[in-house]
């Protein structure tokens, strides 16, 4: 597929998981269309375009369809090979740069629902810690890649970067909706100054979700649920 | 990492994840140490090798340990260049290969693991359902992945196939113990004859474990699993 054909992001922007390709594409200059879809009906190109998992993001690149965010952040770092990396060259520092994204990818959903799944102050407190405990790992993670530059792709965002930041509006927002501390200073003093300089990358000012945004869907999903209107949009 | 450096394999021979650098490391006739991790007391050298996840297997290099099995794969794939190649080159069929990887790690394999060890008729029946109807869209892939030709891979063996073919044994233990077929030769014409060319592969044939010795050490498995957790009633 030649870098000139078309392109679309297939996604949703309560997804922290479309927001890598998003950025991955801006990294490499890169003009888009983004299809924004309603999950609770789906449309016919992304049930064409996913039939396996029938989830968002997929990257459409001329008539081929990519899906799996990952997946996608690598496509694009090989189909346009002429911009900046997204993945280190050398092979031990791609496997350790696979190794963090697949770390974080497969830990932090299922321990960040667990904090809003949790029944009661005791079973709140224990998810907390456990998810506390993934990003204190992060922060080891963070040091290991970074080698002392400012993002664990080193002077300039690359592929764990992408894999980790696109989760931050949602823990921000978790953070004010389930009244918990997951990023702060004293714990990971080195992810909170990162978090920081990523926000302000230019290839994420623009797809970075807005937490104030969140923090009022996750409300009213969670008034859905409990069928009463607790919280008012601003 | 020079290609030169000393390379050892922290594993088990039982375990299809460390069966996949082994094969890896074969068909790049990269010599390596093997060395037989006792996971009821896992040595120094696999929890400072693996200090995050403390699992096999685990690729040292050097002294540069690499965890994961598929990303073990990929390093392997990027340091040895020398013909053939794991991964595609182009960028289109390098993202099919790593989505089916993907899926059969993250759909597959726990239906299979759950019909191996699982307690219960109508939860592994569930499950039974679950993985053949996988098993036919790994069909559909093959046939998109192979275009006509004996693997995934194309001519030479490539990702996919280590990453589906490392679970062959332990299939054939799974359909043994629970009289079931998962490779249907009904349902999935193509795969059968795959799992044939994959297991007399020479890059296979030597790590790949007997079914009758897997199934005995299966056995153990599931029963101390069953001991250590009763079903409900």
């Amino acid at each position: 597929m030649g870098e000139s054909s078309e392109v679309k992001v297939v996604g949703a922007w309560t997804s922290p998981f479309v927001m890598r390709p998003r950025i991955a594409l801006n990294i490499k200059n890169v003009n888009y269309s983004f299809v924004e879809e309603n999950l609770a009906k789906k449309s016919e190109l992304l049930l064409k375009s996913n039939p396996v998992y029938k989830k968002v993001p997929v990257l459409i690149h001329g008539d081929k369809p990519i899906c799996e965010s990952l997946v996608i952040v690598e496509y694009i770092d090989e189909a346009w090979s002429s911009g900046p990396s997204i993945l280190p060259s050398d092979p031990y520092d791609r496997a350790t740069a696979h190794f963090w994204a697949t770390y974080i990818n497969e830990k932090w959903p299922p321990a960040a629902q667990a904090i809003g799944l949790a029944k009661g102050e005791e079973a709140k407190k224990a998810a907390v810690e456990s998810a506390r405990a993934i990003l204190a790992v992060m922060e080891g993670g963070f040091k290991q890649c970074s080698k002392g530059k400012a993002f664990f792709g080193g002077d300039r965002i690359g592929y764990v970067d992408i894999a980790f930041g696109s989760f931050l509006a949602w823990i921000r927002a978790r953070e004010i909706v389930l009244d918990c501390k997951l990023l702060e200073p004293a714990h990971t003093p080195e992810l909170v100054k990162w978090e920081v300089r990523f926000r302000q990358d230019p290839a994420v000012v623009g797809v970075m979700t807005d937490t104030d945004k969140l923090v009022e869907f996750a409300w009213s999903i969670i008034d859905k649920i409990r069928n009463v209107p607790t919280h008012l949009p601003k | 990492m020079a290609e030169s450096s000393e390379v050892k394999l922290l594993g088990t021979w039982w375990s299809p994840f460390a069966m996949r650098s082994r094969i890896a490391l074969n068909i790049k006739h990269v010599n390596y140490a093997f060395v037989d991790e006792n996971l009821l007391s896992k040595s120094e050298l696999l929890l400072k090798s693996n200090s995050v996840h403390k699992k096999i297997p685990v690729l040292i290099h050097g002294d540069k340990p690499v965890c994961e099995s598929l990303i073990i794969v990929q390093y392997i794939d990027d340091v040895w260049t020398s013909d053939p190649s794991i991964l595609p080159s182009d960028p289109y069929d390098r993202a099919t290969a790593l989505f089916w990887a993907a899926y059969l790690d993250e759909k597959w394999f726990p239906a299979l693991k759950g019909i191996l060890f699982g307690q219960g008729e109508d939860a592994k029946k569930a499950l039974v359902d679950q993985a053949v109807e996988a098993l036919v869209l790994v069909e559909e892939a093959f046939g998109k992945c192979s275009k006509g030709k004996p693997f995934f891979g194309g001519d030479q063996i490539g990702y996919v196939d280590i990453a589906f073919g490392c679970f062959l044994a332990m299939i054939r233990v799974t359909e043994k113990f629970n009289d079931i077929k998962l490779l249907d030769q009904a349902k999935t014409p193509e795969l059968v004859k795959w799992a044939e060319r994959f297991c007399q592969h020479p890059a296979v044939n030597g790590v790949m474990p007997e079914t009758e010795e897997l199934a005995e050490y299966a056995e153990i498995a599931i029963v101390k699993m069953r001991d250590a957790n009763p079903p409900k009633s």
